[in-house]
């Protein structure tokens, strides 16, 4: 980014903190990019002829007679076809040794979609896992996050559902991955021979921390030019937003804002709703579609960040490890996913909806069986039928390397149910019954 | 002239002016940016500096621009034309505007100024008039809509003149009135009102006792709303706040409805968008929109305007109040509008309450809930806004500061609770927790004895005793096993659980049971109480649970069938022949 010769170049600095530094400069307008020695900076603050910049990089070794020149314009990304395939950082800048793509040059974090001019989402994304097809049914135009402890294989399923899912382009926007999981993200996407529908924002662990915060709204000024201006299909993976989250509390911290619940900024709700709600279906058939990652620290989903994405996302995914069947399971007790009422028993079979209740209600039963069988007590034939219809259930629907599609997922379904219980133990409607329910001697 | 101001420092959308005259609290004033005129609100004055809070992105504003006061508060047009409208929290009709996208600075009118209306005079010359006096009416979609006289006049008036019969737009002078000093005042159909200042123009605020019905059996029956109530809705996400706030909104017996969706997800206005048209109300057989405005003031949309945006909703439910209907207001989620106040107070330096929330914010919440209400107006005839607000506490943790400060000033509490949602028991709300004060209202009471039946509270509070007994049973079964309490103990718990299953619990996702007529609600609360009156015989608890579970599934086929229909019919059969299995006398 060469200087220009009529820019004016700043040199005192005034004030300095860990991610942010002070200068009096004139003209400069609020969001607007400027270089500090070089490196990316942004106004934050303009009190008077004070500027505070927030420097992405950090400000390790920053000297007061530093140089400081305004670029005039809010982050921005040069949008067009050429993105696809490549690799970038956070600053829109190529990472995999390629040429800076050329193309229309927009400002990131863009203004919102009129809400009148939304569609109502109505396709159904099939992953082909049971656990999210036929309990948490994925719509096109969706925000869902996994909610995942750091242990837990969630990149694996997201990188899964991203290639399974029919969709146009996949945008992944990894902030604080680390290298390991980048080259995993790398080699899935090589190996399937998907790399031409995928465009890649990374800040690893090794980048500083605050440039994360330009990781979603770039993997999202990307996904919108190709949603609006191609009509298509586009999955943006991001993951992982507490780590995203962890990058704004440490810009307010610095900022001397007064910290709300666990020591986020007050406006952690509006930062997270305005990536989100980048997700939409458009009338002409464009979408974006988000799946994000979550992490929680010791499953405490009361903790301000995956609370605050909770009332955000429209759902969201737990994963869980069931020690009867030894294997990874999408949990049916906390996933949810809001939008599955607009495409299940519609796009998908009329039984679909109250089957799905009626698996889950007695998946809860097993459940409770199992607390009175730890705390001792008897148990009876029912609790018993509850506990193998559980372990068939788990292993053959809820497990995460399940991989099959939704009608022959409902007909297992009422495969186990028929193995273990009677009609009225069901509660499903008995048109439903009489069509779908196998019959067992 | 009206004062001016230079922009003098930014922070987020807190932006410093330096005014050149007076100006007062809640003014608007508008920044000129280079592309567009960004509205703003003054929430600060110190000396020669305003702090405004700007309603737009304030991305690329410089220190120097210029600064235009408008002299008035926030204010909001009301006449007719503004039903089936989908409005932002500033009130711009949404579907005016271009593009895609909403670019700042884009402002369009709620009313259309070319329609021509219908007026009919109610008044005539000579009348003596005040404030919010019906002055004559128009139609709007199938509603009468009263025009009035200018909520701001104060005082007495005289009607001079007033046109005849005939169409006029809203911006044509219907009549004229005359004040005390014989000034001239020409009165339109549309006028403005300040939408933080409460709409007062009525004789009195009696105490609510009407049942408004929503057909969501756990509400009408357990927990009972009136026409002017006010109720809040508290619950963790994923246990069905939106859900059931739509079913409310789609089934009330309300003249208008109100739904201020105030930062929440836009794909849940859209489902109202999409939905709506095609509904039909089924008090009065026209589609849902003709009776419906939608302020959406969604998550990603300026948080500034979010909190103006309940406001907005209020202001337009008053409005429609003064005319003598029933309105329902629905906002989801007034937590949101708690934190758009906190990010402001933040930006301002003020010292935290609770939870970093600014420390007037219980007072600010009941002064909110106080707008709602039933009154008697001056002319005699009555009307209703009944609030029902949705919120979403941090964490699930009902004692943080929203919910706190909502709990006292709402009169219902419909507590929605994460183990029933995951045991996917919906409504998901908890029959012991949540509380209806109204039916504590001797008026109410009576209100009930004369419209349904003198039996029906007496036969809810035996309801709420044997859900309550059933609780406990459940919890010594869970300590001392099956086998460690008596037979009796089972049965208690399981007609408790036929009370949860067929009452308690609703499909909002079936058409036939979604709606619960209160006729219906009186036909099955009758029945599956004379159920739990009875007295039945078994060996052992596994018959019990058996036993009760085919009562269960054949009351729940009654629910998915039509009322009074063929099969409801057979399946009420079918439970006679159910019941006679073990009943004895």
């Amino acid at each position: 980014m060469a200087t220009k010769a009529f820019q004016k170049i700043y040199t005192k600095i005034t004030q300095i903190t860990k991610a942010t530094c002070s200068l009096r400069a004139a003209n400069v307008g609020n969001e607007e990019l400027a270089t500090v020695d070089g490196n990316l900076a942004q106004v934050v603050k303009i009190i008077g002829d004070e500027v505070t910049l927030q420097v992405f990089g950090g400000t390790e070794g920053l000297r007061t007679n530093a140089e400081v020149v305004f670029m005039g314009k809010a982050p921005s990304l040069n949008v067009g076809d050429q993105l696809i395939g490549r690799f970038f950082n956070a600053f829109g800048d190529p990472i995999d040794g390629g040429p800076v793509p050329e193309g229309k040059e927009v400002e990131i974090g863009g203004p919102s979609v009129n809400p009148v001019r939304r569609k109502q989402p109505s396709e159904l994304i099939a992953t082909g896992i049971a656990g999210i097809d036929l309990n948490n049914t994925l719509v096109s135009g969706q925000k869902i996050p996994f909610f995942a402890d750091p242990d837990q294989p969630y990149n694996q399923v997201m990188a899964n559902v991203a290639l399974r899912a029919q969709t146009d382009k996949i945008i992944l926007g990894g902030m604080g991955l680390t290298n390991d999981d980048y080259l995993y993200f790398k080699n899935v996407f090589s190996n399937a021979g998907v790399l031409d529908h995928i465009i890649s924002f990374v800040n690893t662990t090794e980048d500083p921390p605050v440039e994360r915060l330009l990781i979603p709204d770039m993997a999202l000024t990307a996904a919108e030019y190709f949603a609006v201006e191609k009509n298509e299909k586009v999955l943006v993976l991001l993951t992982d937003m507490t780590l995203y989250a962890d990058a704004l509390s440490i810009v307010s911290n610095r900022m001397d804002q007064i910290p709300s619940k666990d020591s986020m900024p007050g406006s952690l709700y509006s930062d997270l709703a305005k990536i989100y709600e980048k997700a939409v279906q458009f009338p002409d058939g464009g979408s974006i579609t988000i799946i994000a990652v979550t992490t929680l620290s010791g499953g405490d989903i009361t903790h301000a960040i995956p609370d605050n994405t909770g009332y955000i996302t429209e759902g969201q995914l737990f994963l869980r490890r069931d020690t009867d069947v030894g294997k990874v399971i999408v949990d049916p007790f906390r996933s949810l996913s809001r939008l599955k009422q607009l495409v299940i028993g519609k796009k998908t079979r009329e039984d679909h909806p109250q089957l799905m209740n009626a698996a889950v209600r007695l998946f809860a039963d097993a459940a409770n069986a199992k607390t009175k069988l730890e705390n001792g007590f008897d148990l009876s034939d029912y609790d018993e039928r509850c506990l193998d219809f559980a372990k068939e259930y788990s292993a053959q629907i809820l497990a995460i390397d399940v991989n099959i599609d939704t009608t022959e997922m409902l007909d297992t379904t009422w495969k186990i149910l028929a193995g273990h219980f009677r009609v009225e133990e069901l509660n499903i409607r008995q048109d439903l019954v009489n069509k779908y329910m196998p019959k067992v001697s | 002239m009206s004062t001016k101001g230079i922009v003098k420092g930014i922070i987020s959308n807190l932006v410093i002016v330096q005014v050149d005259g007076p100006v007062s609290q809640n003014e608007i004033c508008y920044i000129l940016h280079k592309e567009a005129r960004l509205m703003a609100e003054v929430i600060k004055v110190v000396g020669q500096q305003a702090y405004v809070q700007v309603f737009e992105s304030t991305r690329g504003l410089k220190v120097g621009f210029e600064v235009e006061f408008s002299n008035h508060m926030l204010e909001v047009q009301l006449g007719p034309g503004l039903l089936s409208r989908n409005l932002d929290g500033l009130q711009n009709d949404l579907d005016k505007m271009q593009g895609i996208f909403l670019s700042r600075g884009e402002y369009t009118s709620p009313l259309d100024e070319k329609q021509l209306w219908e007026f009919q005079p109610l008044a005539k010359a000579g009348d003596k008039v005040q404030a919010a006096d019906w002055l004559g009416e128009t139609k709007e979609n199938f509603q009468a809509h009263k025009i009035m006289v200018p909520f701001v006049l104060e005082g007495s008036y005289t009607v001079k003149s007033i046109v005849p019969q005939g169409s006029y737009t809203v911006k044509e002078t219907i009549a004229v009135l005359l004040d005390d000093s014989g000034n001239e005042i020409p009165v339109t159909m549309v006028q403005r009102w300040p939408v933080k200042k409460a709409l007062k123009a009525y004789k009195e605020k009696p105490r609510p006792f009407r049942l408004l019905e929503t057909g969501v059996r756990i509400i009408d029956i357990a927990n009972p709303i009136v026409e002017g109530g006010t109720g809040f809705i508290p619950g963790p996400f994923g246990t069905g706040k939106t859900v059931l706030q739509h079913a409310i909104s789609k089934q009330a017996e309300a003249d208008i409805v109100i739904m201020a969706a105030c930062g929440e997800r836009a794909n849940e206005v859209v489902e109202i968008f999409t939905e709506f048209p095609r509904l039909e109300d089924p008090h009065t057989g026209r589609k849902l929109t003709e009776r419906t405005i939608i302020v959406a003031n969604t998550s990603n949309m300026p948080v500034a305007a979010r909190e103006a945006s309940v406001y907005t909703a209020m202001t337009i439910a008053e409005y429609y109040r003064s005319m003598g209907l029933k309105v329902l207001l629905m906002a989801d989620s007034t937590s949101r509008w708690a934190q758009a106040l906190r990010e402001m107070s933040n930006r301002l330096e003020e010292l935290p309450g609770q939870d970093a929330f600014p420390m007037d914010l219980s007072a600010i919440i009941s002064s909110f809930y106080g707008r709602a209400g039933y009154v008697i107006l001056n002319n005699g005839q009555t009307g209703s806004i009944t609030f029902i607000g949705t919120v979403s506490p941090a964490g699930g943790n009902l004692k943080e500061p929203v919910t706190e400060g909502t709990k006292k000033a709402a009169r219902c509490f419909f507590a929605l609770e994460q183990i029933r949602a995951d045991r996917k028991r919906y409504p998901a709300i908890n029959p012991i927790d949540s509380y209806s004060k109204y039916i504590e209202y001797p008026e109410f009471e009576a209100y009930i004895a004369e419209n349904l039946s003198d039996e029906w509270i007496p036969t809810v509070n035996e309801m709420k005793t044997l859900l309550q007994r059933g609780k406990e049973v459940q919890e010594q079964i869970n300590i001392l096993g099956d086998d460690g309490v008596p037979l009796d103990y089972h049965i208690t718990y399981w007609k408790s659980e036929v009370i949860d299953f067929v009452i308690l619990q609703q499909d909002a996702f079936d058409k036939v049971d979604a709606l619960c007529p209160i006729e219906r609600q009186q036909y099955m609360l009758k029945k599956v109480m004379g159920i739990t009156r009875l007295n039945f015989e078994f060996d052992n608890f596994t018959e019990v649970m058996d036993y009760f579970k085919r009562v269960i599934h054949v009351l729940r086929q009654m629910n998915y069938s039509e009322f009074q229909s063929e099969p409801f019919r057979e399946l009420e059969t079918e439970l006679e022949a159910v019941l006679k299995e073990r009943v004895t006398q």
